[in-house]
């Protein structure tokens, strides 16, 4: 009778079966777990917002390297995952995002960010929680003392880098030693400028104007008869996305084109694919990788080859490859390290030899920045272009190499 | 600092005056008129490019295409007044501000389903590229071209108001419309057609800052304050103040860019904020419009 007061509908057999299957239950997820724990990648960028477009091409990269991993094997059997998030362009929401990841989604590594802002606050939570974080935004702070700590590494170009690739082209092939800069005022602006100007006076030129313009001008008119009256040879244009392709479309209409030379720290693949091949004629800048580089580098052909079974005939973007060689550097390290452990994985990045899509490449100890080939290109005239994907012309290989970055001691490291 | 210099910047001020100028007048009609602030005149600045772009495509002028582009969208803003904006006429003035605010969402939104992401190219159409030498140094062609049609336009549009019995009608209905529908006027029909023409003009303005902005689904967004910023300065349903209010703060911006590009954008709001305080209702206003 006491019995039915407790359970009305079980009797003592269904009692003892249901409790010998409970006492089994804890045992069993680390049994699955210690076969096939998925090693999983936090990958956050800027789905929604300006730049969605280059972020949707990193995300297909990054998925690529993913697949191409797990399809070797994996590590230990363990396959990976990449578990992508949208930071909105914010650093607040990359954040958020970021410690979500970390504590909930259990993310062993992160790799991402776009935008530079958010790339550094992105930094910083992988910092406090002692995850590695793969950075494949451009920037100059993210190598220094301060900033960086022994879990930051760099996938991404500095604006350093680019810019002495781009003048070492552009100033000794100039008709003249006068230069201009328009850079947008914030900080890839004001890191471009400051690289860009090195390299002028390394070089010898002599800066004639500087004009700061706020981020997202539309209308970039009212500065060009400034330029147009201090008579530059080569005008450097340091700016990002839409800016970028308005600034030099006006620059075109206003005539500069005539009497100098315009040269930007990256030329982006977006932006060009947005204008047209006159407009952008003979424009020059750097550049992480274009797709034709397939013609000399087998790994870029091997890359685009992937690319292209994937995504049916189209080419992987300069920002779509950021996200392959990311996600591909990190998976490389972990593999030569044989495990997740973070202290492994960072011992074995710091001497891994890689070549995932362009090149030698390797990651320095002091500041973890991947040393890394620098391409600069000009835009190609319509009658030269094969294809509508076919925009650039690579007409400088500045390969990798330490003497490219900015030093140690430079940065604030000590040893 | 030199004349040449301060000349060639004082123009490139007209030609971005120009711009302001064609979406002040459709604002400040549509404003003074219909008591509507207009928020989705960015809207219709940036469908205005999308619908020369679809012209061009079509039609393969670029002439064609300016004609045809701001009929179209001056069709679909009277379309926008009869049907969602006259049902709201004596509800106070919160009430097309919302309308207007979330149109100009939906219309965004509409275009970034049709027209994609990341914008289109908009090339200068080739008889208009290249720069001619203004006496003090060389100018684009093309933004001699934008002075040209802003003062065409409007010219024709005071010529209308100033000599035409619809003209005469708007005039009156802007000084007042109770004693017009007294005298038997439809009134309505007339701010329908204001709609369109402010639609139009936006349009038009949208289409002919194509080839130097680019066309974006966003393109409309800071022009709209732009454009509030001088229909404020030149007073609210004066024709005559949005075009000299618009050159105004084109020229003004440009200058100051001169100087200090930080403050060139400031420089639009210090204006409006000095109107506000010397002389409320703008340049050419009527005092206590909104009383």
């Amino acid at each position: 009778m006491t019995g039915q007061i407790v359970a009305p509908n079980m009797n003592r057999r269904t009692l003892l079966a249901g409790l010998g299957a409970a006492a089994f239950v804890p045992l069993a997820p680390s049994i699955v777990r210690a076969q096939s724990e998925t090693i999983r990648i936090g990958f956050p960028v800027p789905l929604t917002g300006p730049f969605g477009a280059e972020a949707q091409d990193q995300v297909k990269c990054a998925q690529l390297a993913v697949e191409q991993f797990n399809a070797a094997g994996g590590v230990g059997g363990r396959m990976v995952e990449l578990l992508v998030r949208d930071d909105k362009l914010n650093p607040g929401e990359a954040t958020t995002r970021t410690l979500e990841l970390i504590e909930k989604d259990k993310a062993h590594f992160i790799v991402g960010a776009l935008a530079g802002n958010v790339q550094l606050a992105v930094n910083e939570v992988c910092k406090t929680r002692g995850v590695i974080y793969v950075s494949i935004s451009q920037s100059d702070t993210i190598n220094e003392a301060g900033t960086f700590s022994r879990f930051t590494f760099h996938e991404g170009m500095t604006p350093h880098m680019t810019t002495q690739a781009v003048g070492k082209y552009v100033f000794p092939k100039a008709k003249g030693k006068r230069v201009a800069f328009l850079a947008a005022d914030y900080t890839y602006g004001h890191e471009t400028l400051r690289a860009f100007k090195r390299s002028a006076q390394a070089h010898g030129m002599q800066v004639v104007e500087e004009i700061l313009h706020p981020l997202g001008t539309s209308d970039f008119s009212t500065f060009f008869p400034r330029i147009l009256a201090a008579k530059p040879d080569v005008l450097c244009i340091c700016n990002f996305g839409r800016d970028q392709l308005n600034s030099i479309k006006q620059a075109v209409d206003f005539g500069v084109k005539k009497q100098a030379q315009i040269a930007v720290p990256v030329f982006l693949y977006a932006q060009r694919r947005a204008g047209s091949p006159a407009m952008f004629d003979g424009v020059v800048g750097g550049c992480n990788y274009h797709w034709t580089l397939e013609d000399s580098v087998p790994s870029a052909k091997a890359f685009n080859t992937l690319y292209r079974a994937k995504y049916s005939n189209t080419a992987p973007s300069d920002y779509g490859a950021y996200g392959y060689a990311g996600v591909s550097s990190l998976l490389a390290a972990v593999k030569k390290a044989g495990k997740t452990d973070t202290d492994a994985v960072i011992a074995a990045f710091e001497t891994v030899e890689l070549d995932t899509h362009k090149g030698p490449e390797r990651y320095r100890k002091c500041d973890h920045q991947a040393i890394q080939p620098v391409f600069v290109v000009e835009s190609k005239a319509q009658a030269q272009m094969r294809n509508e994907f076919d925009v650039f012309n690579i007409v400088h290989v500045e390969p990798g190499a330490e003497a490219n970055l900015r030093s140690c001691d430079e940065l604030g490291h000590k040893g | 600092m030199t004349l040449d210099l301060f000349l060639l910047q004082t123009f490139t001020g007209l030609a971005l005056g120009s711009i302001l100028v064609l979406m002040a007048i459709g604002m400040s009609l549509i404003f003074g008129m219909l008591t509507v602030p207009n928020f989705a005149h960015g809207a219709f600045y940036m469908v205005g490019a999308f619908a020369g772009v679809v012209a061009l495509r079509l039609t393969d002028s670029f002439i064609a295409a300016i004609i045809a582009a701001p009929l179209a969208v001056g069709a679909l803003g009277m379309l926008v007044e009869r049907t969602l904006v006259r049902p709201l006429y004596g509800r106070g003035v919160d009430y097309p501000i919302v309308l207007t605010f979330g149109l100009s969402y939906v219309m965004v939104e509409v275009i970034r389903i049709l027209f994609g992401k990341e914008g289109i190219p908009f090339e200068t159409p080739e008889f208009l590229q290249g720069a001619v030498s203004l006496g003090f140094g060389y100018f684009p062609l093309y933004r001699v071209f934008l002075i040209g049609v802003c003062v065409v336009v409007v010219g024709a549009l005071y010529l209308c108001l100033e000599r035409t019995k619809f003209g005469l009608v708007v005039r009156a209905g802007a000084a007042d419309p109770e004693i017009v529908r007294v005298l038997g006027v439809d009134i309505r029909k007339v701010w329908m057609l204001i709609f369109g023409l402010g639609a139009g003009l936006a349009a038009l303005a949208g289409l002919l800052a194509a080839p130097m902005r680019g066309v974006t689904a966003e393109m409309g967004i800071p022009v709209l304050v732009e454009a509030f910023v001088v229909t404020v300065v030149g007073g609210m349903g004066s024709l005559v103040g949005a075009s000299v209010a618009g050159l105004l703060v084109g020229v003004v911006m440009s200058l100051t860019s001169l100087f200090s590009p930080k403050f060139a954008e400031l420089s639009m709001f210090a204006l409006m904020a000095l109107t506000l305080i010397v002389r409320p209702r703008g340049l050419f206003g009527r005092p206590g419009h909104l009383g």
